[in-house]
This record gives structure tokens, C-alpha cells and sequence, in this order.
């Protein structure tokens, strides 16, 4: 294969990645990774500089519409940021000793796990009333809605900051956003409405994504030749996927791709097992 | 005591629209910058063969520091700027913190300036820590 025959492939590919990924909301990174171990064979730690890549673009990008509309708690997502960027640095640092056969189990397991998470119900309901540390912190605030702005309360701060460090290392380790625990920290343990911990989750991505992205760069994981392709098909997808989104329903595309991506994980995980990473 | 909360939502809606324009137009600048890095990669070199990227080479394939990428990047080489155009995207949200910390002074919210601060100083060793290990 020529670098022209592989760029063009790559980049069709990170477009699709890109559209899918911000049309079911997992963001483009899981699907970098396997696109690039199995179907063009590139090391995996190549693979994950560039969904690090994929994944700060694609937040960058989706983060700059929703804090407009005033979604974006911004103050929540700066305070579980020191989780989150602490969590990334930490994950970082163990990559280098981890094999990369249990990165790719690592990898596999988490990504079934964010199938199940994108297709469960979602927390709709505001709470009245938060804790005394999520007031403290200035944690509780309002969203807009079609029927005006909602007030939100928040909760179990401290087991939320937790999560969110965990999702930090995997981010870290696998380079991923690691929306589905983001969003399982922010939603089932904080009591968010789902509109605020998305936004705000996708929001945290780009930096929690960047704190470990120097340290890859350093490190000689982020090829030109792999990069340049990545981020234009995934910016460009992502953008198809946010002027799609509001004109289409995404049920059905949500349990095909979810049935692909659990598929694709359990792939990744015999893959890993049998050492061919 | 009216006047006051609206003067503070406002500045607080302004800074949520700065922020959310420095981040498009940094991905925008960004995204340019790898454009053009990867046509002028194509012309150059896109009918030799693709490396062998199932071996990991690393820090020995270089352009792993910011010097390096910038010297060779404004002499032309097509795989430093496309790695010029990677470190302005890593950039970009980095340089979202430092404008939310503006904020947060313009507002004088003290808390939010001490949280702010930790996360940049985690940053700050993640890039200059040398964390390579």
C-alpha cells in the first residue's frame, strides 16, 4: 500500500468514526483504535495517540456549540477536572508498563461497557434539593429547556470526583474519552439531568484528553503520517453528525452500532488474550 | 442587589461565549495547519510505500519536542507541520483553562480561581515534568 492509498482509506474511515461517533454519542475515539489495530494492523500505541487526537477535536469542536447555549455547567466540569487530568497524567505514566495485549482487553472491556451505558435509560429529573458540599463547591445551577430554565441540584460529590478519577486513567492509558463513565459518574451517582452531564462531560474530554496527550507526543506516539488523516475525518464526521442529529431519530442506529461496537470490543479482547497486539 | 446578580450573570454568559469561540477557532486553526501539512505530505511522498507502522518506533522517529517541531516546520518539512497543527489542537483546550481562570478573577470567585489554578498546575507538569519516564 502506497501513503495515498492509506491516507485516503484512513481518512474515509475517520469520517465515518467521527459521524457515528457524534450521532450515537461515544465520541470518535473508540472507534479510531479498532479501525486501526485490526483493520490496518498499525501498533496500538500509535492507535492511541491518534484517538487522543480524535478525541480532543471531537470535544473542541462539539464543546464550543453547547457552551453557548448555556448547557455546560462550566464550574462542575473545572472542579471534576482535577480529577479527571490528575487521573489522565496517572494513566499516562502506567501505559508505558503496561502490555500492549492487556491494554487492548483493557480496551475491549471498556468499550462493551460504553455500548451498555449508551443504550440505558437516561436521568431526566432535576434534583431539588443537593448535598451541603455541592452547595459549597457552587456546583448546583440551571439549564436552559424548551419550557424554560430548570434548576438542578446535585449530590455523593465525593464518590462522583472518584469515578471521574478512574475515567481519567483509562482515558489516560487508552487514550479515550471515556465518556460512559463521565457520564455514569455525573448522571446515576451526582443526579445530573443527562442534557447537562453529556455537555458537560464532552466538555471535560478535550482537556482530560490533552493532560495526557503532551505526555504521548513526548513520547513519539503521535505519527504525522497517522494524525493528519485522523483529525480531518473525524472533524469532518463529527461535523456531518451535529447538522444530522437534530433531523433524525438515532434509536436504531444507536442498537446497530452498540451491537458493532460490543462485537468489535470482544474482537479486541480475544485478540489480546491470544498476544497478537 | 438586583443589579448586582445580573452584572455577574453577564459576565458570566460572556466569558461561556469567549470560551466557546476560542475553541472553534482553535480547532479551525488547527485543522488548517494539518491540511495543509498533509497535502504538501501527499505531493511529496504519497506514491512511496507506508511505513511499517506495526512497529512502534517512538521517540526515535523524533519531532517529539516543541523546538524541534517549530525548527523543522518553518523549514517546510510536510511531517513537522502537520505536527505543529497536532500541538496547536493539544493546545487548544489548555489554553481554555487559562481563559476560564480570567473568568473566574473577573468574577473574583476566589474558590473557583484556587480549583482553576490546580488543574492548570497538573497541566503544567504534565508538559514540563518531563514525564517521559
Amino acid at each position: 500500500m502506497t501513503i495515498l492509498t492509506f491516507s485516503l482509506l484512513l481518512l474515509a474511515g475517520a469520517y465515518l468514526a467521527g459521524l457515528v461517533g457524534s450521532l450515537t454519542g461515544l465520541g470518535g475515539g473508540v472507534v479510531i483504535i479498532p479501525l486501526l489495530t485490526l483493520v490496518f494492523h498499525v501498533d496500538i500505541r500509535y492507535a492511541i495517540g491518534a484517538a487522543l487526537l480524535a478525541s480532543i477535536a471531537n470535544s473542541s469542536g462539539a464543546a464550543s456549540a453547547y457552551v453557548k447555549e448555556g448547557i455546560t455547567n462550566i464550574r462542575l466540569g473545572m472542579f471534576l477536572e482535577i480529577a479527571t487530568t490528575v487521573g489522565a497524567v496517572v494513566g499516562a505514566l502506567i501505559a508505558v508498563y503496561t502490555p500492549t495485549n492487556t491494554i487492548a482487553i483493557l480496551f475491549g472491556s471498556i468499550l462493551l461497557f460504553s455500548a451498555a451505558m449508551t443504550l440505558r435509560k437516561k436521568n431526566e429529573e432535576a434534583l431539588l434539593v443537593g448535598s451541603t458540599f455541592a452547595n459549597r463547591l457552587k456546583l448546583n445551577n440551571s439549564y436552559p429547556t424548551k419550557e424554560g430554565e430548570v434548576s438542578y441540584h446535585l449530590r455523593n460529590v465525593g464518590a462522583g470526583f472518584s469515578i471521574m478519577t478512574i475515567a481519567g486513567i483509562f482515558s489516560g492509558l487508552l487514550g479515550i474519552g471515556s465518556g460512559a463513565l463521565k457520564v455514569l459518574a455525573m448522571d446515576s451517582t451526582m443526579h445530573i439531568p443527562f442534557k447537562v452531564s453529556t455537555t458537560t462531560s464532552n466538555f471535560m474530554i478535550g482537556v482530560t484528553a490533552a493532560a495526557s496527550a503532551v505526555v504521548y507526543l513526548q513520547r513519539g506516539y503521535m505519527d504525522a503520517g497517522i494524525a493528519f488523516p485522523v483529525v480531518l475525518g473525524v472533524l469532518g464526521g463529527a461535523l456531518t453528525g451535529s447538522k444530522l442529529l437534530p433531523k433524525m431519530d438515532v434509536r436504531v442506529l444507536k442498537y446497530i452500532f452498540c451491537s458493532a461496537i460490543a462485537f468489535v470490543a470482544v474482537e479486541m479482547i480475544f485478540n489480546g488474550y491470544n498476544h497478537k497486539f | 442587589m438586583k443589579k448586582i446578580i445580573s452584572k455577574k450573570l453577564l459576565a458570566d454568559q460572556d466569558i461561556e461565549q469567549f470560551i466557546g469561540l476560542q475553541l472553534r477557532f482553535g480547532v479551525l486553526f488547527s485543522s488548517l495547519i494539518v491540511l495543509a501539512g498533509g497535502v504538501v505530505y501527499l505531493l511529496q511522498s504519497g506514491s512511496l510505500a507506508l511505513p511499517q507502522y506495526q512497529l512502534f518506533i517512538g521517540e526515535r522517529a523524533g519531532l517529539t519536542t516543541s523546538r524541534e517541531i517549530w525548527h523543522s516546520a518553518i523549514a517546510f518539512k510536510p511531517r513537522a507541520i502537520i505536527e505543529l497543527g497536532v500541538v496547536v489542537l493539544i493546545a487548544t483546550p489548555i489554553l481554555r483553562i487559562f481563559f476560564s481562570l480570567i473568568g473566574f478573577i473577573l468574577e473574583k470567585d476566589r474558590l473557583y480561581i484556587g480549583i482553576t489554578l490546580i488543574v492548570l498546575s497538573v497541566m503544567m507538569i504534565s508538559i514540563f515534568g518531563g514525564l517521559k519516564v
